[in-house]
């Protein structure tokens, strides 16, 4: 009897330990600030090293000209500076928009707003369009990313989930086994980071570029060899909304400093 | 529409990887010009099309980021290398740990025998890959002579 509810409460002592160790693991998400080099780290801290900055100025230049043909500026509605932006809002993208059933990116809704106020849209990854999305995400620095997870995006996320576990390319590797099995390890002299989405856009040392999470994706992916996705295909969009929902509670960074 | 593309997309991913656990259970005849190999006792006895390798080819591919790529992931007794790869174990002295057919095998398709291994397969049948890039379509990752001439280099490592 004695050794009977000792057992049982070792038992869900034991049950309890690993239930501690299995959400401690869910929720180790770092950012890939974390995982850069010290000198890497110290350019993205220094304002007047970080060229991702100089993005972001280029991008406030636009929002506060006129943008789209429509003889309307970004700042009119949203307030010089982009001061009447909500913080908490810019941390919720890429969003579920449930009238149109689309994921909304930045970019997307930056176009969706020059449209809607008469003007034309740039292509996706158009370099204003980056320059735009660096200046308005650099708006919301040290906001908690905050992508929504319940209701009808948890299916989508699983189908992202899906695409983040498939393998591509020659190299026949999945973004899960790189960036969730061994995010620590040293690659070709840098460190595998989480792949969060946190710092994106993010100006990038291997590139000379400011990149937003779209473009480094389709960078992983013809690294892998494989062919990329389309910018804004639906798997794209997809993996776009999976990876920023795996940086929930980050705080954003751009324009951060990556390798 | 939204919800079709979506459950077009479940569909098709989940019938790729259909497709693989099948593909590794049946034949491995690829283009007519891949040799077909066999793993036996977790090695594969016979050189890839019958071929000789060259130790100092080997180690030139090994070290080429655009072929071999090895130092990316793994160490080698190689000097001025700024830092090693550390995904894959060390491969000084492999060839005292592994018999070459085990390492033929390994640089070949580890993920043939070791189903969640990260390592690419060198030589790995280019009907099992998904989605490759437009040049590499049809295309192994080596040549059977690069890996023959890559498990000539590992045999010196002992």
């Amino acid at each position: 009897m004695m050794l009977g509810i000792h057992r049982s409460a070792m038992m869900s002592c034991m049950l309890l330990l690993s239930m501690v160790t299995v959400d401690t693991m869910a929720n180790d998400v770092r950012s890939g600030y974390e995982f850069i080099k010290p000198d890497t780290r110290e350019i993205q801290d220094d304002d007047f090293a970080n060229p991702g900055l100089l993005a972001v100025d280029e991008g406030r230049e636009l929002f506060n000209s006129q943008q789209g043909g429509a003889g309307k500026t970004c700042s009119e509605c949203h307030g010089e500076e982009g001061g009447d932006l909500d913080t908490g809002n810019i941390a919720r993208y890429p969003v579920y928009d449930e009238d149109s059933s689309e994921i909304i990116s930045l970019q997307k809704r930056i176009n969706l707003c020059r449209e809607n106020t008469g003007g034309d849209t740039l292509p996706s990854n158009h370099p204003d369009l980056i320059a735009l999305e660096t200046f308005v995400r650099h708006i919301a620095v040290g906001e908690p990313v905050n992508v929504q997870t319940d209701g009808p995006v948890s299916e989508l996320l699983k189908a992202g989930e899906k695409l983040y576990n498939t393998r591509f390319g020659l190299i026949d590797m999945s973004c899960y086994q790189c960036h969730v099995l061994y995010p620590g390890q040293m690659i070709r002299g840098q460190k595998i980071s989480q792949g969060q989405g946190n710092g994106f856009p993010a100006y990038r040392l291997d590139t000379g570029e400011v990149t937003n999470l779209n473009q480094r994706i389709q960078q992983c992916l013809s690294l892998l060899r494989a062919e990329p996705f389309d910018a804004d295909s639906y798997e794209m969009e997809l993996l776009e909304l999976y990876i920023m929902s795996r940086s929930n509670g980050l705080r954003i960074e751009t324009p951060a400093v990556r390798y | 529409m939204k919800i079709i593309q979506l459950a077009i997309i479940v569909v098709v991913t989940l019938l790729a990887d259909r497709a693989y656990a099948d593909n590794i259970a049946l034949d491995r005849s690829g283009p007519a010009n891949y040799c077909n190999w066999q793993a036996v006792d977790y090695g594969i006895a016979e050189p890839l099309c019958g071929l000789v390798g060259d130790a100092d080819r080997g180690r030139a591919i090994a070290l080429d980021g655009s072929k071999g790529n090895c130092l990316a992931c793994h160490e080698l007794p190689v000097p001025d290398v700024e830092a090693y790869g550390t995904i894959g174990p060390p491969l000084s002295g492999v060839a005292s740990r592994l018999t070459l057919p085990m390492i033929r095998l390994r640089v070949v398709d580890t993920r043939s025998f070791s189903p969640m291994s990260i390592m690419p397969g060198f030589y790995r049948d280019p009907g099992l890959i998904n989605r490759p890039g437009k040049p590499y379509r049809g295309r192994t990752f080596l040549s059977a002579q690069q890996v023959e001439d890559v498990i000539a280099y590992m045999a010196t490592l002992k």
